[in-house]
């Protein structure tokens, strides 16, 4: 599915990814932990393919292909969905109207007819049972006055009607109180197919809880320093980050 | 250079749609301006001694006035005896019906999409096409004189309804009122009339489009609409102009008159050539428009969406005269390129418990100059009157520029008045956000634009509105802010 080797990107002249090598095989949940700046969000930005972040060295395959050489619309219609830390908001466009023409965008590069606004909705209808999605979110202009917790089941609901092959859920927890995390991550679960892999960036272990990985790898200064089973973050819950590092604990629990 | 910096690139080469011109022969009075291309003008159409009258009038009041030199745009002089102004197609026959139209006319507005058949205008449009200065024809005019709706060009109104036009021309933009007007007013060679007598609501949405297409010939058309006590009225105009290398001057006028209960709708879709990317060309779109709400509870909306022209110098304005009249103004306009545009509105409250609402979009890309200038007065009498405007504008790029200029008099205690304005830059991040969801950069600034402009666009006739988002998409077509 996805194949990082010696990843090095940086941003404003700072090397930020130093080496990154990973692997995520069809069908598994990778968990990047972290403490702040390791190059968590770097990362994921680099995936969806960010112009402020520049490439230097090391290659990503995506399904065969160089994912680096594609546009940001290209991978995201390649089924790359990136669930922003800080959804964007886009003042007087209906939120309906603007996952119609995503999912239209999507469908179309994929050789398959565009949905009308019936069959659309039908699917939103549906889509909608998973998360807990209250219906008048869709005729609000695009994460407009959306409160934190709104925005980020936002982001999942828009995963969940795109339907991509690899997600990336860049500290979709941060925010969230109890409830909106247990739903966002059952909205998560809903959606885990043996074909659809997840990567979920988090600085806690309490996501975890939720979404269970199957592996961690824990990011420090650019590299990925540890990898292991979920009971890795279980680990970093108890020591800190600190435990991994030599000199000052950097983050841990907050 | 960023994606910004290149998409912006790419818009300013695209080629202009519109830009093809009509053979047809002409009949044009020579070049220049004097009081005798003024009685000559008079004379082939017809006119009675009044009108000369007052053209001549107007002629000798705009030999005192000077050019208005306040407005936010930069240009060379006019030479204004540089100007053909009279030029009418020569009709090979007359035109009793569409049949009879000059077929190369006809291609022309069929090119321009515009649905002068009468099978298209079943959708609701009935038309009156002007083309250069002589309107050539006019639908739907039967099913509208059964309800008493008079809708024809200015000369036939002239002719047909002489007291009307008397009793209304001038009243709401006297012939002194500023510098193009006063030319206008002197040269005008055409436009539309609209009469609605009382208490009809006028069932379709009367349509003009204005085309400019001989060389050198400057435009001077001149609208007047009065909607009687109770009538009801909507009416669009639409704008389109073939490529030209000259400059061209559009000095055009606009009267709306409101009685009591009456309510007028103006929209316009303006789409003339704005020059190409160096700012050579295009129109000089300078345009005087008024509406007086003369009745009680009469109302006036104004809408526009200027994305043409090299520049647009225009703010139509609502004199709100009658108790409880409403006047409304809404707005998008886009420069890009060398574009430069100085437009807003003017609200006079005169009358007790009148309301004005002002709704202001400008988009500045390329090297655009965008300026909204606006004023609001409310005056002495003009008990418990309330304004509401709101400009915002939207920045595509770094090269381009936004201004707001509002005047606000308020001669009373017991008025409210709220302005608000807002400046934004369509962010990388919107963008990206977009792109990551699968859209094209093009079609991510365009549905940022066109949330943007989501207030205005609502208040234009469906048909319109689908139109105006066209247009804004070619107009923008692959920039990036």
């Amino acid at each position: 599915m996805l194949d990082i080797k010696n990843l090095h990107a940086r941003v404003g002249g700072n090397e930020i990814l130093k080496g990154i090598d990973l692997t995520v095989g069809a069908g598994e949940v990778h968990a990047i932990m972290g403490p702040n700046g390791s190059g968590k969000s770097t990362l994921a930005a680099v995936l969806a393919g960010r112009a402020e972040y520049e490439v230097t060295e090391g290659s990503v395959t995506y399904e065969g292909r160089d994912l680096l050489d594609l546009d940001p619309e290209e991978r995201a219609r390649e089924g790359l969905f990136l669930a922003f830390q800080y959804p964007v908001e886009i003042p007087g466009v209906n939120n309906a109207y603007f996952l119609k023409a995503a999912l239209n965008a999507i469908r179309k590069h994929r050789g398959e007819p565009e949905l009308d606004a019936m069959d659309f909705m039908s699917l939103v209808r549906e889509r909608m049972k998973i998360l807990d999605i209250d219906s008048s979110l869709m005729s609000r202009p695009v994460n407009e006055g959306f409160s934190g917790g709104e925005k980020k089941r936002n982001e999942i609901f828009q995963m969940a009607v795109l339907e991509p092959r690899l997600a990336i859920l860049d500290e979709t927890d941060s925010g969230l109180d109890i409830d909106a995390l247990k739903t966002v991550a059952q909205g998560v679960n809903a959606l885990r197919r043996p074909d659809r892999s997840t990567i979920v960036v988090t600085h806690y272990q309490r996501l975890l809880d939720y979404i269970v990985p199957d592996f961690v790898h824990v990011l420090s200064e650019g590299r990925i320093v540890r990898s292991g089973g979920k009971e890795l973050a279980i680990e970093l819950e108890e020591k800190g980050y600190g435990w991994l590092e030599a000199g000052e604990p950097v983050g841990g629990r907050a | 250079m960023s994606t910004a910096e290149r998409t912006i690139e790419e818009l300013a080469t695209q080629d202009y749609k519109y830009g093809f011109v009509t053979d047809v022969d002409a009949d044009t009075v020579p070049r220049g301006l004097n009081e005798d291309t003024i009685r000559e003008i008079s004379r082939r159409k017809g006119e009675p001694g009044w009108l000369l009258d007052w053209r001549l009038k107007a002629y000798r009041a705009w030999l005192t006035m000077e050019e208005p030199t306040w407005a936010n745009v930069k240009h060379d002089p006019i030479d204004y005896q540089d100007i053909i102004y009279y030029s009418a197609p020569k009709p090979k026959t007359a035109l009793g019906s569409l049949d009879e139209v000059d077929p190369e006319i006809r291609r022309t507005f069929e090119k321009l999409g515009i649905p002068i058949e009468e099978q298209k205008a079943l959708a609701g449009v009935a038309v009156d096409a002007v083309f250069d200065s002589v309107s050539v024809a006019t639908t739907f005019r039967t099913k509208l004189a059964e309800l008493g709706i008079i809708f024809c060009s200015f000369s036939e109104a002239v002719r047909e309804h002489p007291d009307l036009v008397r009793e209304y021309l001038g009243s709401v933009v006297p012939h002194t009122d500023n510098f193009y007007a006063a030319l206008n007013s002197a040269v005008f060679s055409d436009g539309s009339f609209a009469y609605i007598p009382k208490g009809v609501r006028c069932p379709m949405e009367l349509s003009t489009y204005f085309r400019i297409n001989a060389q050198n010939t400057g435009q001077f058309e001149r609208t007047l609409i009065v909607a009687d006590e109770g009538a009801y009225v909507s009416y669009l105009e639409g704008c389109t102009a073939p490529m030209r290398d000259e400059n061209q001057l559009h000095a055009a006028v606009v009267e709306l008159v409101a009685l009591d209960r009456a309510t007028i709708k103006y929209s316009t879709v303006q789409n003339w050539y704005p020059g190409d990317k160096e700012g050579r060309g295009g129109i000089y779109n300078f345009v005087t428009k008024r509406g007086h709400c003369r009745g009680r509870d009469s109302k006036i909306t104004w809408t526009q969406v200027e994305t043409g022209s090299a520049i647009t110098w225009k703010y139509p304005g609502c004199i709100l005269q009658g108790d409880n009249s409403v006047g409304e103004f809404y707005s998008v306009a886009v420069t890009n390129n060398l574009q430069q545009a100085d437009t807003g509105t003017k609200m006079i409250h005169l009358g007790k418990n009148t309301r004005s609402t002002i709704v202001s979009k400008g988009i500045s890309a390329g090297r655009g100059q965008n300026t909204y200038r606006g004023m609001v007065k409310i005056g002495r009498n003009a008990e418990n009157a309330r304004n509401y405007s709101q400009c915002d504008s939207l920045l595509i790029g770094d090269k381009c520029g936004a201004h707001t200029f509002p005047y606000i008099e308020i001669k009373n205690t017991s008025s409210q008045m709220e302005h608000e304005a807002s400046t934004s830059k369509i962010g990388e991040d919107q963008i990206f956000y977009c792109r990551q969801r699968g859209l094209s950069t093009e079609d991510a600034v365009n549905m940022i634009v066109s949330g943007f402009c989501k207030e205005v666009f609502r208040e234009l006739p469906m048909e319109f509105a689908v139109e105006a988002q066209k247009l804004l998409g070619v107009s923008l077509e692959g920039s990036v802010g």
